[in-house]
């Protein structure tokens, strides 16, 4: 993995977060990032995704949890988490002792919770910027629900731009039936950048039992499965918006996060793979340049939104 | 925890449809507890983005071996491997048995839950009685591994076709009831949820030590995407999430709070 430094600049900057290459992780793939330290050099990585935060201590959805379905995983989690306070103790120090931007993905059931969270969040030392989290599928409140309704999902990012000074990235939806209405509202609304596609509602069934395999019955559908639609959101919403979009969903290797970047993405984030192989991440790093260096580019900045239609 | 891949060095069918798989794995055997487990990434695979986690069987300098029974697409993909071929293994992942032991050690398996508990055996530096069970005689496996290290094998069948007839846990209450009590048992355990919980509430009723290895479904096995959490009870009474797969596998039979 170790490689010479080159003259290929692969920094981005998603206004106000600098990161050093464009790969970062997918919000509740990585944990808190100290769980793949041992094998994971974390300051390789362009940035930190934090797993969910709330306001309050969430509890999450019962178990199971999460069933491998072809090309990908169905998950259900439900967004389980210690909680702002209980975040910042736990999980900070160690995050801090790292040079690497960490970006808090943040959530709640009310669009004074998001605000709440969001304003604590910025007082805590060492946190880079917010990822906000208007589209899970796993929780009945929220989530989700903010990121189907222009009204709604209006509301949370002014309410949450009002709340800190961060670079603020809503996480957008692609359950939607334009992605480029929901991104136009993300830019009005302040936001510095978008990141997109969250996973898409699906379910699974055990048909000896005839029950639901997951215990929330549906789940989000992530991995190689979801690429090619979020490569086509990612596009559409380039299209619309000026800010930087990372983007997500089913990145594999460097091919599939090079895809992303051609479709208008100045960053990606590595989810499902990074179980599969917590390097994922690592080697896109190094495929990405690789490919600049073979395609005679001097930054990853010159290949971004360059698609030939 | 390390990341490696690993090459194999023998696969060998067992009895049945359980398999041996030997690794050369040296980045993971050197650190490897009994309980503890490994994450593999099974080659030609496709379409499938989790690895699969497995119970360590033995370890030795440089290897680890894995028990395995073939149930699934991954095992079986795993079956079709051969010596020569590599795999990316992730581990020793987990918390293992705890290894002081002041009392006599009993061993409780259900099916190929006995793996993890032949290299506890070999580790423990003790002898004790263990307690194996199945569905038949081909679900009762590794018995001459405890037999060479000294160990008194007890075995129960639900169809009776070898050892006595019923459930692992109830020859198990059947010999404590008929045993003197100078010497305190400690149970460790592997093998399905129904199982583990029928020991942990004899465990309780004699006032004795329960180990228990829990199997659940894993996503990451690194503590990281919360998929194989189980309830578990905190010293104040109150309940909540235990990661199996980092806070465990292995929990006190107190700890566990069991679905009603």
């Amino acid at each position: 993995m170790n490689h010479e430094p080159s003259a290929i600049d692969l920094s981005v900057d998603l206004n106000g977060i600098e990161m050093r290459n464009p790969v970062t992780v997918a919000s509740g793939t990585f944990g808190y990032g100290q769980e793949y330290a041992d094998i994971v050099d974390l300051e390789k990585l362009g940035a930190i995704v934090v797993k969910g935060v709330s306001l309050e201590p969430w509890d999450g959805n019962q178990t199971p949890r999460m069933v491998e379905v072809p090309g990908g995983l169905l998950n259900a989690i439900g967004l389980q988490n210690p909680g702002v306070d209980g975040f910042a103790e736990t999980y900070m120090p160690f995050l801090r002792k790292h040079d690497v931007p960490v970006i808090v993905n943040v959530w709640g059931k009310s669009v004074d919770e998001y605000a709440e969270a969001s304003a604590r969040l910025s007082d805590v030392e060492g946190v880079d910027g917010l990822e906000v989290n208007i589209s899970c599928p796993n929780i009945k409140e929220g989530g989700i629900a903010f990121g189907t309704d222009e009204k709604m999902a209006a509301e949370v990012i002014s309410a949450v731009r009002k709340s800190t000074k961060l670079p603020m990235i809503p996480k957008l939806s692609p359950n939607v039936t334009d992605i480029s209405i929901f991104a136009h509202i993300a830019e009005e609304e302040g936001a510095d950048a978008i990141s997109l596609i969250n996973t898409l509602p699906g379910m699974a069934i055990d048909i000896e039992t005839r029950k639901p395999v997951l215990a929330n019955v549906v789940g989000g559908l992530s991995g190689p499965a979801i690429h090619p639609v979020a490569v086509k959101m990612v596009w559409q919403a380039a299209q619309a918006v000026k800010i930087p979009i990372i983007g997500m969903g089913g990145i594999t290797d460097a091919a599939t996060a090079i895809e992303f970047i051609i479709a208008g993405a100045t960053a990606v984030a590595v989810g499902t793979a990074n179980f599969t192989d917590p390097a994922t991440c690592l080697n896109v790093v190094v495929g990405i340049e690789e490919y600049l260096l073979r395609h005679g580019m001097k930054s990853v900045a010159e290949l971004v939104g360059t698609l030939e239609v | 925890m390390n990341i490696e891949n690993a090459s194999i060095l023998k696969q060998e069918k067992v009895t049945g449809d359980y398999n041996v798989l030997v690794l050369d794995v040296p980045g993971v055997s050197a650190h490897a507890q009994p309980g503890q487990f490994v994450h593999i990434l099974v080659p030609r695979l496709e379409n499938h983005v989790l690895r699969r986690p497995f119970s360590l069987y033995g370890v030795e300098d440089r290897t680890i071996s894995i028990l395995y029974k073939r149930v699934g697409k991954g095992t079986a993909a795993l079956n079709l491997l051969q010596p020569g071929e590599e795999m990316s293994v992730m581990g020793p992942l987990g918390n293992g048995f705890p290894m002081e032991c002041d009392c006599h050690p009993v061993l409780v398996a259900g099916g190929y839950g006995v793996a993890p508990l032949c290299f506890l055996a070999e580790k423990l530096g003790k002898k004790g009685d263990l307690f194996v069970g199945g569905r038949s005689e081909a679900d009762i496996l590794c018995i001459e591994d405890f037999e060479k290290l000294g160990w008194n094998v007890h075995i129960a069948t639900e169809d009776g076709s070898v050892g006595q007839k019923g459930l692992v846990t109830e020859i198990l209450d059947a010999w404590l009831n008929e045993r003197a009590d100078e010497d305190k048992p400690v149970f460790y355990a592997c093998g399905p949820d129904g199982m583990l919980k029928a020991l942990g509430n004899l465990a309780e009723s004699k006032g004795a030590t329960a180990w228990l290895s829990l199997d659940k479904h894993m996503g990451c096995g690194a503590g990281a995407c919360l998929a194989c959490v189980h309830k578990l009870r905190k010293k104040d009474g109150s309940e909540e999430w235990g990661r199996v797969c980092k806070d465990g596998p292995v929990f006190e039979c107190r700890e566990i709070v069991w679905e009603t």
